[in-house]
């Protein structure tokens, strides 16, 4: 039907199935036995590269662990000079720009994929979908400065005297305005990750059939109301499963954080003021420890972000297979 | 009734409608918005700030006028050469595997595993390298390339997995009915007839790890100098580029303006290069 | 401008396109009240096309346009003033494949259309939701479970909740395409006794593979080739003594 040959044009093209090749017995041959266990030990060499990793950063921080106990975790104080030693200004500033970063990226990814995936028409979706996806492949150390010589003078020149003429009541937005601290750091991180979010809600948004687009524009809805009950609300587990892996990349942003946030390790209630992310205070200081038991502490506070990330992670790619597999077969 | 909207609720309803998709519309501008100023200044101070000298000479002091970076795009070409060497034979070998043998639970756990893998944040697997080599042998080539090829791997993994996928199954028939062995199949049959496809891949890695700073602050470190050794420590564009930005010497910040507008014609050179070449590659199978 | 007496639905020269392609050739066509349409021809040949045009669904596919006049109650759908959002609600649609609501419930996903267009008293929206639940056939076998998901109910019934859901916001035409295709024989049965019992209050056009389905449920059918209405008349005259020799063919099998 003429129908089929339009819907194809806007059809993603068949995924391949889970596994394109046939089991079968494997084969006596002599090279291929060798092939095989190549092969084979390449793959499970992965995964022993990342118990290796959890295991050996695991044994560096051991001693601060000793030193400490859970209480790393919960102490704001991180002394170099005296040797006490506590992650959780870190934890703060990484979970606060985390936050403003997709806080500010969500609305502007969701906006995005619906814009190139539901509204434009092909000669301009294209070309706006590279720019995006390009975002993604400008390296962080870039975003850094930019971010250090651009984006942190028209914060202090424009946007915080805003921020803190309209909204100074807040807490929020009071202290010193210097550019650089937590607030550009929130922003620069949701600039990077955009392109995460949107490329994944976008591939959700593609997977969802079109009869649900069409039954709600049968059912008399406008365009809006389409979108809202057969794009957003269908996709919204898709759309939180990207965020939380937008999240996971945040998280872990080291060089654009370390030239914005300002590199201080306290808890300041103010989005103006400096922080200290965990990513950022490995950079800064680790090649520069002073002793070992700094060394294993901020081996520790690295752990801490292994280990946060694989869960986020874990999660992420949980719900977004999930909605794989609600749409799996059902075509479009 | 008739079929225009009259109705206040419908009126109210189409307004809604105009304004949400103005919204949309707005956001999707305003997420485009970065690239432009990103690129429009790295451009433009970059253009302003490279000369002659930069590729060619080595760093000066800081505070002295002049200097290059000869010696940090000499190091990322070294490290990104090793990293090479090691990430795509194993990434490869990983990627076959799971598309050739990969079935069933262990399967997915192993896919499971690469995909963690890439998102593990690259200054851990600088820490991971940190101790596993520079405790050792001291800051190096050597570490710095590792921690360059740990990030490849997976890239290189998934990449060579999904394009061997897309090989129809007669291909694998054909060739073992000829009587070939299974490794010799897909090393003479299968690898060479995606070969377009895996290099995107790699190229796609490459372009990942040139960019990457974090994971050789603490591995590979950086120097003024063209190192001579591999077990010695080796600069590289984005430690440069760091390191100059953040040292507040003016010449130094423009070098480091200089430096990222290289890194960026890089990284987009590698991703253009090879999507117009993916492009291309698709236009052809579509009309054959 | 009650015209209870005339055509509910005039096709006047219809032509659809995809792009350079023509879907549907000058079609006219007229339906009366509480009839039920079949459509009927050869896969491509331009019917589901067809029905998308008279709810403007079709002018939804990109590169897709359409020309012509189609009348609903005297009134021009493709007016300049028309909106196709109010033409909608009075021709609903059943599609192919069941699609009822991911994250909705059996109610909710009834009840939608009526919040689209601004029923929200909550007396009347239950009212109307178990009236078109009962038209359906679906009343006894969900009237306990109206809270869990429309998603969980099985192909046969999610399509009855789809019907439902058209019902609901009571649109003078439906419009359904190939409503049985993805459904087994009880199922299938069960829809087709549905229609012959709506059409006391509504007008069905309806597509369809199956010739046996045309002959049992319609009044009228149409024979649709290479994108031109080549036969209309009534169910049983053209099913027995066709006047198109290309009918006669298709009817008979010799080729579709």
């Amino acid at each position: 039907m003429q129908l089929e040959v339009a819907e194809k044009l806007t059809v993603k093209q068949a995924k391949p199935k889970a596994s394109s090749a046939p089991r079968r017995k494997l084969d006596i041959h002599f090279g291929d036995r060798v092939f095989y266990y190549i092969l084979k030990a390449s793959a499970w060499g992965v995964v022993g590269l990342l118990l290796l990793m959890v295991g050996l950063l695991l044994d560096m921080s051991w001693p601060a662990f000793v030193e400490f106990g859970p209480k790393f975790l919960i102490n704001p104080e991180w002394n170099p000079w005296t040797g006490e030693f506590g992650a959780l200004s870190f934890v703060y500033g990484t979970v606060v720009s985390s936050l403003i970063a997709v806080a500010l990226a969500l609305p502007v990814s969701v906006g995005v994929a619906l814009f190139l995936n539901e509204l434009a028409p092909t000669w301009l979706a294209r070309p706006v979908g590279f720019f995006v996806e390009m975002l993604a492949a400008i390296p962080s150390i870039v975003y850094g400065m930019w971010g250090l010589f651009v984006l942190a003078p028209f914060l202090r020149n424009y946007l915080q005297p805003f921020l803190h003429e309209t909204l100074g009541f807040l807490p929020l937005f009071q202290g010193p305005m210097l550019g650089y601290g937590m607030l550009a750091a929130g922003i620069i991180l949701a600039v990077m990750i955009t392109p995460t979010i949107a490329s994944i809600s976008r591939e959700v948004f593609k997977a969802i059939p079109l009869g649900y687009r069409e039954a709600a524009l049968g059912l008399g809805a406008t365009r809006w109301e389409m979108l809202k009950i057969a794009v957003l609300k269908t996709g919204a587990s898709g759309i939180i499963g990207a965020t939380i892996l937008g999240l996971g990349r945040a998280l872990g942003e080291t060089m654009a954080v370390t030239l914005v946030i300002g590199n201080k390790a306290h808890i300041s209630a103010s989005l103006f003021d400096t922080a200290q992310t965990m990513a950022s205070v490995l950079a800064n200081e680790y090649a520069e420890a002073d002793s070992d038991l700094q060394l294993a502490a901020l081996t520790a506070v690295g752990l801490t972000l292994f280990i946060v990330s694989l869960f986020i992670n874990s999660i992420a790619r949980y719900v977004v297979w999930q909605v794989d597999k609600k749409y799996a077969g059902m075509g479009r | 009734m008739g079929l225009q909207a009259t109705s206040f609720q419908d009126r109210k309803r189409k307004a809604i409608n105009i304004a949400a998709l103005g919204a949309v519309l707005g956001l999707a501008f305003l997420a485009a918005v970065p690239f432009v100023l990103v690129s429009g200044y790295i451009l433009v101070k970059g253009i302003g700030s490279v000369d002659w000298a930069f590729f060619t000479e080595l760093p000066k002091g800081p505070g002295e006028t002049g200097g290059g970076m000869a010696n940090a795009m000499a190091g990322t070409g070294v490290l990104v050469t090793m990293a090479c060497l090691l990430g795509i034979p194993w990434g490869m070998a990983t990627g076959i595997y799971l598309s050739e043998y990969g079935h069933g639970k262990t399967a997915s756990i192993l896919r499971f595993t690469v995909d963690l893998l890439t998102s593990v944040p690259s200054i851990i697997v600088g820490i991971f390298v940190y101790g596993l080599i520079v405790v050792h042998i001291g800051y190096s080539s050597y570490a710095g390339a590792a921690a360059l090829a740990i990030i490849m791997l997976p890239i290189v993994a998934r990449s060579t997995e999904e394009i061997m996928k897309l090989i129809p199954n007669s291909v694998r028939e054909a060739g073992l009915a000829l009587g070939l062995p299974r490794w010799k199949v897909i090393l003479r049959i299968l690898v060479p007839g995606c070969m377009g496809g895996l290099v995107t891949g790699f190229m796609l890695a490459i372009a990942r790890v040139a960019g990457e700073t974090a994971p050789l602050l603490f591995t590979a470190f950086g120097n003024q100098f063209y190192s001579t050794s591999l077990d010695q420590p080796i600069a590289s564009l984005p430690v440069q580029i760091y390191n100059f930005a953040k040292s507040g010497f003016p010449d130094l910040v423009r070098q480091s303006w200089a430096g990222a507008l290289v890194l960026v014609g890089l990284v987009f050179f590698l991703n253009f290069g090879t999507r117009s070449l993916l492009y291309l590659k698709n236009r052809k199978e579509i009309k054959s | 401008m009650t015209s209870s007496t005339g055509p509910i639905l005039t096709v006047e020269n219809l032509n659809a396109y995809f792009g350079d392609f023509h879907a549907v050739k000058g079609v006219n066509l007229e339906v009366q009240r509480n009839e039920v349409v079949s459509l009927i021809g050869p896969s491509g040949c331009g019917k589901s096309t067809f029905i998308r045009c008279l709810n403007r669904l079709h002018e939804e596919v990109p590169s897709a346009n359409c020309e012509g006049r189609v009348l609903i109650e005297g009134q021009n759908i493709y007016a300049e003033n028309a909106d196709p959002v109010v033409v909608r609600r009075k021709v609903g649609m059943v599609f192919q494949k069941p699609n009822p609501f991911p994250g909705l419930s059996i109610f909710e996903n009834v009840a939608l259309g009526l919040k689209l267009a601004g029923i929200t008293k909550k007396s009347v929206v239950t009212e109307i939701v178990e009236w078109s639940l009962r038209k359906s056939a679906l009343w006894d076998e969900v009237k306990d479970s109206l809270s869990s998901p429309g998603l969980s109910l099985s192909g046969g019934q999610q399509q009855r909740l789809c019907l439902a859901r058209t019902l609901a916001v009571k649109p003078p035409v439906i419009l359904m395409d190939e409503p049985t295709s993805a459904l087994d024989p009880i199922s299938t049965a069960k829809i087709e006794e549905l229609v012959m019992e709506l059409k006391q209050e509504v007008t069905v056009v309806i597509v369809t593979h199956n010739m046996q389905q045309a002959s049992r449920i319609s009044d009228k059918t149409a024979f649709f080739l290479m994108g031109e209405l080549m036969e209309f008349d009534e169910t049983s005259a053209l099913f027995t003594n066709p006047k198109n020799l290309k009918t006669e063919q298709y009817i008979t099998g010799r080729f579709g």
